[in-house]
């Protein structure tokens, strides 16, 4: 039975990672922006539900503020910075890396260095008896919310017209703008997304994880294993890459508490060594 | 001709500006150009990668902080010092590089930049965490500064020590930079595939100048933790690697003067905001923001590119 609780978790917790390697993935296939941004976004949108709640107690609204707040934010660095170096990599990665430290220092000025967790919804602050054992639904509710995304985005991706869009432009984008498709509409709604699911992750993370200054750092870095270890670019390989991830983590943290990052850094390099662009990466 | 003698002029200017300072300087200051000259060897070793083979690494500081740590470690759990622990240090950082080379190189472009802060990264949490061999957060205090038969025990020592060192390296570099080997990292720089259809071992060259570059970063990681006499985790985290790139960027990627200068600006800039505020972190943020927008080819780019102007009218 331990087993499946610690297979639960390491799936709640991929679901997770999922959220951020999902943005990250997508804004590099369409715009080739390796986007460093991404752990503030999880950071300060956790902390943004951490404010909503403390004046409303709505997580629902915690979650819906938060995403729209970062999606705003996000879709403005695209707009005025990262636009301005459109397919040049390094000036842009230099940018979102600045950001980075720039997030991280406002919000230890705005929310303080001690982690805090948020308080999760009362329906969800019970147990469902499991053997010996009980499991939170908490982290049930997570892989539930998890799977869900990912099903709205492969949908979105796969069976609407702004997902046709995406993969035309992810292909190519000058041909896309040919075709007279709006890529620069296109590129900022794609990076506000990201941005959005990475605050979502934030907020619903918050209860179990705890938010705290240098979690923005240390959730990119495994977000980062991630899309090394199932490709950047690609949807399928997030998910499974997440859930890879994820399940490394929790086991190496339950089994090899002191190695723990080892457990997931190696499988890592082992990949790399194998398929260099991933699982399921391009070229 | 006339340039390679100005720039031995200029060398000789500097090194005499630099012999004056400790006769010149309160010993705080003093201090502080020993720091820029330490981080201006430390930010020259990334530019051997991102400036001259045009590899990006986000993860310099763990062959910095490798270095220094070793020196900490052979000192404080074994009493060994100076002579011994040098070389140990180098050979730490050497390793260390070869082994993230190994990996890195497998990929380019923003798979080696994740790669590279990733593994960085670990190497970081080690330090972080492993409490019971290296103190964790709290680093480790007390390492005693060599004696290579004089004292360097003061601050004025210790700055003609670290002048030697770091002219010693930075005459290496620049035998390195304009070898037949350094040509053709440039080379790998500009054409991958074309160096590679050339007859070019093109990985052999990118590995060998990523482990020279750890090298050179472990040998200003060595100097530091004698400087500070302590080394603590932020030594290799990423903060510090940040610091590294925004150097070689500000003052000028692909020169080795560009990098020594932006190293010198940063050093003075972080214990000028730091005398008053708390917020460095968000400084060097702007700093990475506005150099990206207003100056993306450094100091030294805006200089060449204002003579090119006035000399073509």
């Amino acid at each position: 039975m331990i087993w499946v609780i610690h297979i639960l978790n390491g799936v709640a917790f991929g679901m997770l990672l999922f959220l951020l390697a999902a943005g990250l993935s997508l804004i590099y296939g369409l715009m080739k922006i390796l986007n460093l941004t991404h752990g503030s976004f999880y950071l300060v949108g956790g902390y943004i539900g951490l404010s909503v709640m403390r004046l409303t107690g709505s997580f629902a609204l915690a979650l819906v503020v938060a995403a729209i707040a970062i999606a705003v934010i996000g879709a403005a660095i695209e707009r005025f910075f990262l636009r301005r170096f459109h397919l040049d990599e390094l000036p842009q990665t230099l940018l979102t890396f600045g950001f980075l430290f720039i997030f991280a220092d406002l919000s230890l000025w705005i929310w303080g260095g001690d982690p805090i967790m948020l308080t999760m919804p009362q329906i969800f602050q019970r147990s469902v008896p499991m053997g010996y054992f009980s499991y939170p639904i908490y982290r049930l509710f997570l892989i539930v919310v998890g799977l869900i995304i990912a099903s709205a985005l492969w949908w979105f991706q796969e069976h609407t017209r702004l997902g046709t869009m995406l993969r035309a432009g992810v292909d190519d984008a000058e041909i896309a703008r040919a075709l007279g498709i709006n890529v620069s509409l296109l590129f900022t709604l794609i990076y506000a997304t990201g941005a959005a699911l990475a605050a979502v992750g934030g907020v619903l993370a918050g209860p179990v994880l705890s938010l705290y200054p240098g979690a923005d750092f240390d959730t990119l870095i495994l977000a980062f294993v991630v899309v090394i270890v199932g490709g950047l670019g690609s949807l399928r390989g997030a998910l499974a890459g997440a859930l890879l991830v994820g399940l490394l983590d929790d086991f190496g943290k339950a089994f090899f508490p002191e190695f723990a990052l080892f457990t997931v850094f190696v499988p890592m390099a082992f990949i790399l060594v194998v398929r260099p662009t991933g699982l399921f990466g391009r070229r | 001709m006339r340039g390679r003698i100005g720039s031995f002029a200029a060398g000789v200017a500097v090194l005499a500006v630099l012999l004056a300072v400790p006769h010149a300087m309160r010993p705080y200051y003093v201090g502080l150009v020993t720091k820029m000259l330490i981080f201006a060897l430390f930010a020259m070793s990334l530019d051997l990668l991102l400036g001259y083979t045009g590899l990006a690494s986000l993860g310099h500081a763990a062959f910095f902080g490798v270095a220094a740590y070793t020196i900490a470690l052979l000192f404080l759990h074994a009493g060994v010092g100076g002579w011994v622990a040098f070389p140990a240090a180098l050979a730490a950082a050497t390793a260390t590089g070869a082994v993230i080379a190994v990996l890195a190189l497998r990929a380019r472009g923003s798979y080696f930049l994740m790669i590279t802060f990733a593994l960085a990264q670990v190497v970081w949490s080690v330090a972080f965490g492993w409490r019971s061999f290296t103190n964790g957060d709290d680093g480790m205090p007390g390492i005693a500064r060599p004696d290579f038969g004089w004292s360097l025990d003061n601050t004025d020592a210790y700055f003609y020590f670290t002048l030697a060192v770091v002219g010693v390296a930075i005459l290496l570099l620049a035998a390195i930079v304009k070898s037949p080997f350094g040509r053709a990292l440039r080379g790998i720089r500009e054409s991958e595939s074309r160096m590679q259809a050339l007859g070019y071992d093109v990985w052999r060259y990118q590995f060998t100048a990523f482990v020279l570059a750890a090298a050179f970063a472990g040998l200003a990681g060595a100097l530091y933790a004698y400087y500070n006499r302590f080394v603590g985790p932020e030594y290799l985290n990423v903060i510090q690697s940040a610091e590294a790139l925004i150097m070689v960027i500000l003052g000028g990627a692909g020169t080795l003067i560009g990098p020594a200068i932006g190293a010198a600006l940063i050093v003075f800039l972080e214990d000028y905001v730091s005398s008053m505020t708390e917020h460095w972190v968000m400084v060097l943020g702007i700093i990475y923001v506005l150099v990206t927008l207003f100056a993306p080819r450094g100091l030294v780019g805006m200089i060449v590119d204002y003579r090119q102007r006035r000399s073509t009218p």
